[in-house]
């Protein structure tokens, strides 16, 4: 083994590492003064780690020559896309803080180091190649989120966001361990290429279960029906910003997690735990479409939003093929985009005193007074509907197409059928801020960054997107290529 | 010419405009979108001049490769150019519609109906199949918001309806198209339009298509749609509605329904009858004792899209023209009654038929104009209404004698119901005051109504001018469908008449001097 290779490949993790720390001790002396310093330093070191995954991402890294540490852990081109993905959102969430906490007095330097320490974690899950590094990863997330959910210590719906998210995150841990304990004993090995090689041929029982827990545990981590009841009160519980955080990279991280395990540990058994995606896929569009129905809070509707758009991507998993995979990615890729610039835009609303606006019927008649805000959130709406001419719709075209291309038919109908019922909320929200009268709330200003990210987001949403598709799919393709080496 | 990218140009005049109106001031952006539709209408025209009738079947062909997975392909056939001379021709007249009538957002207004006219032109020149899917489905935001700021009292329920039921209908054809791609290996539409899928494909293919183009269309039972639209959406959305999106639905069935399936449309075509002969009927009968204007109008373009698609599954030349001709005449004649609505509710604002009575006393011209969309609407021979109702029913008549009788009381019943509409309005007693004080029409709404009635007349009179360019593309079209063309019940008598029946279908445009006649 060679050190000095292992160390070269884990330079983004280093560099978060190293940032994470001293910006803690810098905390710890300086205080909360230097909160909005330690902020840029933390945004100034994920573009760090980014441009370190760059290279892998471009190079299609994929192979040997990537892995680090005896196979404990991958810098190939699918880890470095969804990296970029990951810390591209982390650093808008951190952008986005300070203006949101300075209004309740509550920002603290720790803010912007959770949210490194949590970034710092999901690398490693992306990156994992053993159920080790896998697991150690997503406790470094999760217990950064954990604290963050909970940052507002004052406000009480933070705390019993923070404590929900605690209790049912600890369970969902139990049920991957278990799942892990379980494929261990029957693979004898924690290395995903180990248990692939164990698991070639007839299935045993008992592996089976252990792919059956480790899927619901991780089903849990991308708040997937049916273990999706914390998403709600927790997104709307948290912060806004922080909300903004877990809506996209621990999505991201979680969702690529997935789509590691399941393509390549337990890749040739692709038919055992096709048929439990395509139930928690199809149970996701649904209950994610019509939980939303009645919601009367924005972050309630974007929480069960997010469970029905991992349900589309999860029909990308379902198809198992090269082809699928690198749909999730595009679709991740729009997802994120479009989560960041719904929450922006949900930060934006406030009233005129800063108060932020959650109530949807707040909104109402948004159009006359903000038309740039509404149209930006319409644009979001119908985005996330999949309706063409947005961006949003390329995101389904693509997972539709590799499941059409897998020949899973019925599904991708009964999927695209469903997701009618999803658009009926979103066009409410048009409906709200176009066709009612002005509620006459929103009046409060937002500073640039908000304005700008908006701007961006929206930019990237617009019909313009679609001149990305040949650089993103190619992108895609690319990261895909490192889970399936024979193409 | 040949270089000239002509329909890119067509497609970015109105984005173009449409982004300008939003940042406009409201006389700004009513001038803009006037010129912009006037512009396109200009092209349009030198478009149709430059098309080569008799040259190659897919012109102004324009492919660029920009975007993974499909291509941004352009072309037209004499079909296309025909709807797209008639979606450039209707938008200066919504504009003109607008003019007054709406005072709010104009901006956002103007910028809605002209990316709309972006949207229309790009489903007529898609090549590209996805392409066509994204033209296709992203009208829906720009109509939704039309019907849903815009329109009337009860307009969000008809936005949702409008939205909710056009995109279920769409879905599913996403899915075929998919399948289809993953099959054939291509995108591009006339590729496609020639490729064998196997029969037993085509079955599924051809109803998922069918599910979007008869919400579209609208067909029955799937139209109930159209009436909440139409009565609620503002005059031009109806004009727009009315004139142009339904005839996305015929405009599929021809393009993809039965060229690329032709065995599944022959299995098919019975569904396809009885639907239509249940349309032509019953929502004739349900015009009859509308008390709304605008909803009887609404309820008559079921019936008279009943014909349509009776027409279009008659697989022979006769049909197909006359569908093409009765989707051209519908175009034109609904938008203008909705106009003849539009230009009585701005000055009274109600639909109520009872409101009104005696018009004819205190505007004359308006009746003149409105008598004549009347008769176009029943078909008088003169008029484009009777051109391809004719032909529709003449192409039907070769494959099934009942389902002509049945769809001919339609006419029947049009005349019943729009002579009715036209007694109640126009004649009679003047017995609302204010109705009877109603000013004749002006200047702005005689440049609106007269264009309409040429074009209404010249079809009627010289059909010619609007067949001939599609001549070759519905032959080529019959030629498609050739194999699978149904034995028709009215031949069955003796094999000596067969034959003289078959000589008529070869020399299919036998019939035009005789339409020659008819004026």
């Amino acid at each position: 083994m060679d050190w000095s290779q292992s160390l070269r490949l884990i330079a983004p993790e280093e560099t978060l590492t190293i940032a994470g720390l001293v910006l803690l001790l810098v905390a710890a002396w300086a205080g909360d003064k230097a909160a909005r310093a330690i902020t840029w330093v933390a945004v100034a070191a994920l573009a760090g780690a980014a441009a370190f995954v760059v290279p892998a991402l471009c190079s299609g890294a994929t192979g040997p020559d990537t892995v680090a540490f005896l196979g404990q852990y991958r810098a190939d081109a699918f880890a470095s896309f969804a990296k970029l993905l990951i810390y591209g959102a982390a650093g808008a969430s951190l952008l986005i803080a300070p203006v949101f906490f300075q209004r309740y007095q509550a920002y603290r330097a720790e803010y912007p180091v959770l949210i490194l320490f949590a970034a710092l974690g999901m690398g490693m899950m992306v990156s994992a190649g053993d159920l080790i590094t896998l697991y150690i990863g997503l406790e470094l997330n999760s217990l950064a989120a954990y604290v963050l959910a909970a940052f507002l210590r004052a406000d009480d719906r933070s705390a019993e966001a923070g404590l929900k998210y605690f209790v049912l995150g600890a369970l969902a841990s139990g049920i991957l361990l278990f799942g892990m304990s379980l494929t261990y004993g029957f693979t004898g090995t924690t290395s995903f290429e180990g248990i692939r090689a164990a698991l070639d041929g007839d299935l045993a029982t008992g592996a089976l279960f252990g792919i059956v827990f480790m899927l619901a545990g991780l089903a849990f981590k991308i708040s997937a029906v049916p273990f999706h009841m914390w998403t709600p009160d927790v997104y709307e519980g948290a912060p806004t910003p922080v909300t903004t955080f877990f809506a996209t990279a621990p999505k991201v991280a979680a969702l690529t997690l997935t789509m590691r395990v399941a393509l390549d540990a337990f890749g040739g058994q692709a038919d055992a735990w096709r048929q439990i995606v395509i139930f928690v896929a199809l149970a996701s569009i649904v209950v994610g479409a019509l939980g939303a129905i009645g919601q009367s809070n924005i972050k309630r509707l974007m929480a069960y939003s997010s469970i029905n758009n991992v349900g589309f991507m999860l029909i990308g998993l379902a198809s198992a093929t090269h082809s699928g995979a690198s749909a999730m990615l595009v679709y991740l890729a729009i997802y994120v985009a479009m989560s960041l610039g719904g929450f922006v835009g949900v930060l934006m609303l406030k009233r005129e005193d800063g108060e932020q606006v959650e109530a949807i019927s707040d909104i109402s008649g948004l159009s006359s007074t903000r038309p740039g805000l509404a149209a930006a959130l319409a644009m979001i709406m119908f985005s996330l509907a999949g309706i063409p001419p947005l961006f949003g719709f390329w995101g389904k075209f693509v997972v539709f197409q590799a499941a059409v291309q897998a020949d899973l038919i019925a599904l991708a109908a009964i999927g695209i059928a469903a997701s009618v019922i999803g658009a009926f909320y979103y066009i409410k929200i048009v409906k709200i801020m176009y066709f009612d009268e002005p509620a006459d709330v929103v009046k409060g200003r937002s500073d640039w960054i908000h304005q700008g990210l908006l701007c961006l987001t929206a930019l990237f949403i617009s019909p313009l997107g679609y001149f990305l598709t040949i650089w993103l799919g190619g992108l895609a393709d690319t990261a895909a290529n490192s889970l399936f080496p024979a193409i | 010419m040949a270089d000239f990218p002509i329909l890119s140009l067509m497609l970015a005049v109105p984005l173009v405009a449409a982004l300008i109106c939003l940042f406009v001031e409201a006389k700004g952006a009513r001038t803009i979108a006037l010129a912009a539709t006037l512009v396109d209408f200009a092209l349009g025209v030198l478009l149709w001049a430059n098309y080569d009738i008799g040259g190659a079947q897919w012109q102004f062909t324009e492919r660029v490769e920009l975007f993974a997975g499909f291509s941004y392909a352009l072309g037209i056939d004499g079909i296309a150019l025909m709807l797209i001379m008639l979606s450039v021709f209707l938008m200066p007249i919504c504009i003109g519609a607008s003019w007054k009538s709406v005072d709010n957002r104009v901006g956002e207004y103007m910028g809605s109906f002209l990316l709309m006219e972006t949207l229309m032109i790009g489903v007529f020149t898609a090549q590209d199949l996805f392409l066509f899917y994204i033209f296709f489905e992203a009208g829906l935001i720009p109509m939704y918001l039309i019907i849903g700021i815009w329109g009337g009292a009860e307009r969000i329920y008809a936005s949702y309806k409008f939205f909710l039921y056009t995109l279920l209908g769409s879905v599913l054809m996403l899915i075929a198209m998919l399948w289809m791609v993953n099959e054939a290996g291509t995108t591009t539409i006339p590729v496609l339009m020639a490729y064998d899928f196997p029969p037993g494909a085509q079955t599924w293919l051809w109803l998922a298509f069918f599910a979007s183009f008869a919400v579209k269309m609208p067909m029955w039972p799937v139209h109930t749609w159209l009436p909440d639209a139409h009565v609620q959406a503002p005059t031009a959305g109806s004009i727009i509605l009315a004139g142009v999106l339904l005839k996305m639905g015929g405009y599929g069935f021809i393009r993809f329904s039965l060229p690329m399936f032709p065995e599944a449309s022959l299995e098919f075509a019975w569904l396809i009858f009885v639907l239509a002969m249940v349309a032509v009927v019953y929502t004739s009968l349900v015009a009859l004792v509308q008390h709304d204007m605008k909803k009887l109008i609404a309820y008559s373009s079921v019936a008279h899209m009943g014909i349509v698609t009776i027409g279009l599954f008659a697989f022979n030349v006769q049909g197909i023209e006359g569908s093409m001709l009765v989707m051209l005449s519908h175009g034109l004649v609904s938008g203008a009654l909705f106009l003849s609505v539009g230009v009585i509710y701005d000055r009274l604002h109600t639909r109520e038929i009872d409101r009104y009575g005696g018009l004819s006393i205190n505007m004359p011209k308006y009746s003149l104009f409105f008598m004549l969309f009347t008769m176009a609407s029943v078909g008088l021979p003169g008029t484009s209404g009777f051109v391809g109702e004719f032909l529709s029913l003449a192409g039907i008549y070769q494959v099934s004698t009942w389902v002509t009788l049945v769809a001919a009381t339609g006419i029947i019943l049009g005349a019943a119901y729009m002579l009715y509409l036209y007694r109640r309005v126009i004649f009679g007693e003047q017995k609302n005051e204010d109705a009877a004080k109603m000013p004749d029409l002006d200047l702005r709404e005689w440049l609106m109504m007269g264009p309409i009635a040429l074009a209404v007349l010249w079809m009627g009179v010289y059909p010619e001018s609007f067949l001939a360019p599609m001549r070759a593309d519905i032959a080529a079209l019959d030629a498609r469908v050739a194999r699978v063309k149904p034995e028709g019940d009215s031949l069955l008598k003796l094999a000596e008449p067969a034959i003289e029946g078959e000589a008529t279908e070869s020399d299919d445009h036998g019939e035009e001097p005789a339409h020659g006649g008819a004026h």
